[in-house]
């Protein structure tokens, strides 16, 4: 992929996250968030992960979000009202930010192996899903498992957390 | 080209974006987003760090693994999380953090 691209997608990306936070109503920073992924699954597929890029918007960008939004407006949030913000907070927040941002850059910027380019893949005929499921069956078939009965348990008790009240 | 550094840097600012989101905002759905965005700043780094470390011409599965059981695990957290919203909007009417210090030292 370009270069251009790239700084194409990753700035959708990063100006949709910004609004996703300083938007006040949250069907708007729900979309926002959508967006957001949109361009991360970009960089995925830029990344040569096929895979991952096509389940970034299956499932993120579709199940998680619709859920949110029907979270939204199930509960009927209504843009939020300015309320005096905590100063202490604010401040706190952002002296952490900055202080991080400054950290991000030393790191990046002292980081040698950082500045190789894309090393070249050999073409392979069965494709990116085919490898990943190859690794996923033969290396991880107990986190899979694993895995599995974690996704049964969060369903159980996401009805059991939705119940009314058990006499 | 772009490089390592360049995705590396992405995925930095999207996790301050949502860690600065985590901070600041008031309304407990928009900090769960918040949330999200720093794990998927975590998965953007991930793949590209297996994107960089390529071996016998193939790139590095076992980081894309990862990635497919950390989104598995989030979109079992969400439907968990969303679930744990829903109850605690019921039982108090409000999404506000500072309406909800009943826990509070």
């Amino acid at each position: 992929m370009p270069a251009a691209l790239f700084w194409i997608f990753a700035c959708v990306m990063l100006i949709f996250g910004v609004m996703v936070i300083i938007n006040r109503n949250p069907v708007s920073s729900a979309l926002s968030l959508v967006v957001s992924f949109l361009g991360l699954a970009a960089l995925y597929i830029s990344l040569d992960a096929f895979f991952l890029g096509v389940i970034q918007i299956l499932v993120y960008a579709g199940a998680v979000m619709v859920l949110f939004l029907f979270i939204i407006m199930l509960l009927d949030l209504k843009a939020e009202r300015r309320r005096d913000f905590n100063l202490v907070t604010l401040f706190g927040g952002i002296v952490v930010v900055v202080l991080f941002v400054k950290v991000l850059f030393d790191v990046c910027y002292g980081f040698q192996h950082g500045n190789a380019v894309f090393p070249a893949l050999q073409p392979n005929p069965h494709g990116d899903t085919w490898l990943v499921g190859m690794e996923l069956f033969e290396q991880y078939k107990l986190p899979l498992q694993v895995v599995g009965v974690l996704v049964l348990v969060a369903s159980v008790g996401v009805v059991l957390l939705s119940k009314r009240e058990v006499k | 080209m772009a490089t390592l550094n360049d995705y590396l840097l992405a995925s930095g600012l999207l996790f301050t974006i949502g860690f600065a989101g985590v901070l600041l905002r008031r309304n407990i759905i928009i900090i769960y987003m918040a949330l999200e965005l720093m794990l998927n700043a975590a998965n953007l780094s991930l793949v590209a760090f297996s994107r960089f470390h390529v071996q016998a011409g193939l790139p590095d599965y076992n980081a894309q693994v990862l990635v497919f059981f950390i989104i598995t695990v989030a979109a079992a957290e969400v439907a968990v999380g969303l679930a744990v919203i829903v109850a605690l909007y019921r039982a108090k009417q409000t999404t506000h953090i500072d309406d909800l210090n009943s826990l509070k030292f």
